[in-house]
């Protein structure tokens, strides 16, 4: 059951949110639909980098590698990390249930 | 005669609609006040037509326009820019629509932020996200510092002969200007956060020559921080693999590409909700008779930030549109399938 799966994110403010995430959507459209302040302006094209997100470092490992295009684009964001990702590229399996990110700060 | 009069009068033209945003919606809307026989111009703050269309993914396919399987943003760009060519849309491109009042016989006057004034009896509000504009990087007090040091844009390189420089970023805007304005500077410092940059390759290698040389200084960075005083930069602080550090410089040139704000039409005392422009479903009018906001830009109950949305919108909008530009003309609904008078407006007849 989708029901279950959950990740936290820290917005801006340090406050967590605890999610329901739905296998197959985009971290980012999972932010988006709980109507935390995350811009994400391209829609998920990776086109923009303004849905910048730290990744809980016990979490990075899990995650597949970022493409180059995805690489590239964090060029455009700010104050990037080397857990930085933007969170339209990364995919929600149940095998991310528990997911811990961080808004990243805004330009 | 023509002397005495202020400048702005002199130079405004009139229309029939202006519309601000020459994304999809607005080019759409063009086509639609043109079957109504009404003569549009468009502002936009980018270069070309197309909004985040062309802007953000040109080369992205989207699947979820009617009877367009599959469509990337430049292609549906090109399309609509085809479809409302026979009504001679004017673009006015690289500005931003910056002041809009009420003209003393009722119509509405917008002023760009280079100085072209239009006047029509209505304004179509199809801005989409708002205006593309400079990310600027989240250091607090950078404000002090903007357009006397810190800047996001070149408009003459004039300006920058003999400054000590940073510049900040990895694609074709920091780049091009490193190249450019190495031979005017001082001194030029590029930061980038990695030692690979997603600009032309040819302006990479060029680049590589001149570090090369001696002649630009590179650093694998980010900007963490700024110092200086009253507005006037004297450093940068700069965070790099092996920490933190200041590197002295009087001017920093920041591109980390476009975001949209709403910008001016906060201003335009316009009711608002959440940074967008409540209309009614019938006629896709503001609280200003006469103004109209159509595309993802409004706001009502129901509303869907879809493409295809904003195509309706300007359909129902245009009607409006109709009777304050020609109050008293009859209003003839026709289809484009049956009706020879539109069929000769678009050219086909």
């Amino acid at each position: 059951m989708s029901d279950d799966y959950k990740i936290t994110v820290t917005d801006r403010e340090g406050v967590e949110h605890v999610l329901d995430a739905i296998e197959g959507w985009r971290v980012m459209e999972i932010i988006r639909d709980h109507g935390l302040p995350i811009k994400a302006e391209c829609g998920g094209a990776c086109a923009c980098a303004t849905c910048h997100v730290y990744v809980d470092e016990a979490w990075l490992k899990k995650l597949h590698e970022p493409r180059d295009e995805e690489i590239d684009m964090l060029d455009e964001a700010f104050l990037v990390e080397d857990n930085s990702r933007l969170s339209c590229q990364i995919i929600f399996t149940p095998e991310l249930n528990g997911l811990r990110v961080t808004l990243a700060p805004e330009g | 005669m023509m002397d005495c009069m202020p400048k702005d009068v002199m130079t405004a033209v009139s229309t029939d609609v202006i519309i601000i945003g020459a994304g999809p919606v607005g080019l759409f809307a063009v086509f639609e006040l043109g079957l109504l026989d009404m003569k549009c111009h468009l502002v936009d703050i980018l270069d070309k037509p197309g909004g985040q269309c062309a802007e953000l993914y040109p080369e992205k396919p989207i699947y979820d326009i009617p009877g367009l399987p599959v469509v990337t943003g430049q292609e549906l760009t090109d399309r609509l820019l085809e479809q409302c060519r026979p009504f001679a849309p004017q673009f006015h491109l690289n500005q931003m629509a910056e002041k809009l009042e009420r003209t003393p016989d009722g119509k509405w006057r917008l002023e760009t932020d280079i100085g072209t004034v239009l006047e029509a009896p209505v304004v179509v509000i199809a801005a989409g996200g708002g205006s593309f504009v400079p990310k600027k990087p989240p250091i607090p007090g950078i404000e002090e510092y903007e357009g006397k040091s810190v800047f996001y844009a070149v408009r003459k390189m004039e300006q920058f002969r003999g400054r000590n420089i940073v510049i900040a970023g990895g694609g074709d805007s920091a780049l091009d200007w490193t190249l450019n304005l190495e031979p005017l500077a001082d001194r030029i410092a590029l930061v980038h956060r990695r030692d690979e940059f997603r600009a032309a390759p040819d302006s990479v290698n060029k680049m590589r020559a001149l570090v090369a040389d001696g002649k630009l200084d590179l650093h694998i960075a980010q900007i963490a921080g700024l110092k200086g005083q009253d507005g006037q930069l004297e450093a940068v602080t700069l965070k790099g693999p092996d920490g933190t550090y200041d590197l002295a410089c009087d001017t920093l040139l920041a591109f980390y590409g476009l975001t949209m704000k709403l910008g001016p039409v906060a201003n335009w005392g316009l009711n608002l909700h959440e940074n967008l422009i409540p209309v009614d479903t019938e006629k896709f009018e503001t609280s200003e008779p006469g103004i109209f906001a159509i595309g993802d830009i409004n706001w009502y109950p129901g509303k869907l930030k879809l493409i295809l949305s904003g195509f309706h919108e300007a359909a129902l909008m245009a009607q409006q549109a109709f009777r304050y530009v020609k109050p008293g003309e009859k209003l003839r609904f026709q289809y484009t399938t049956s009706s020879t008078s539109l069929q000769k407006k678009l050219g086909v007849a």
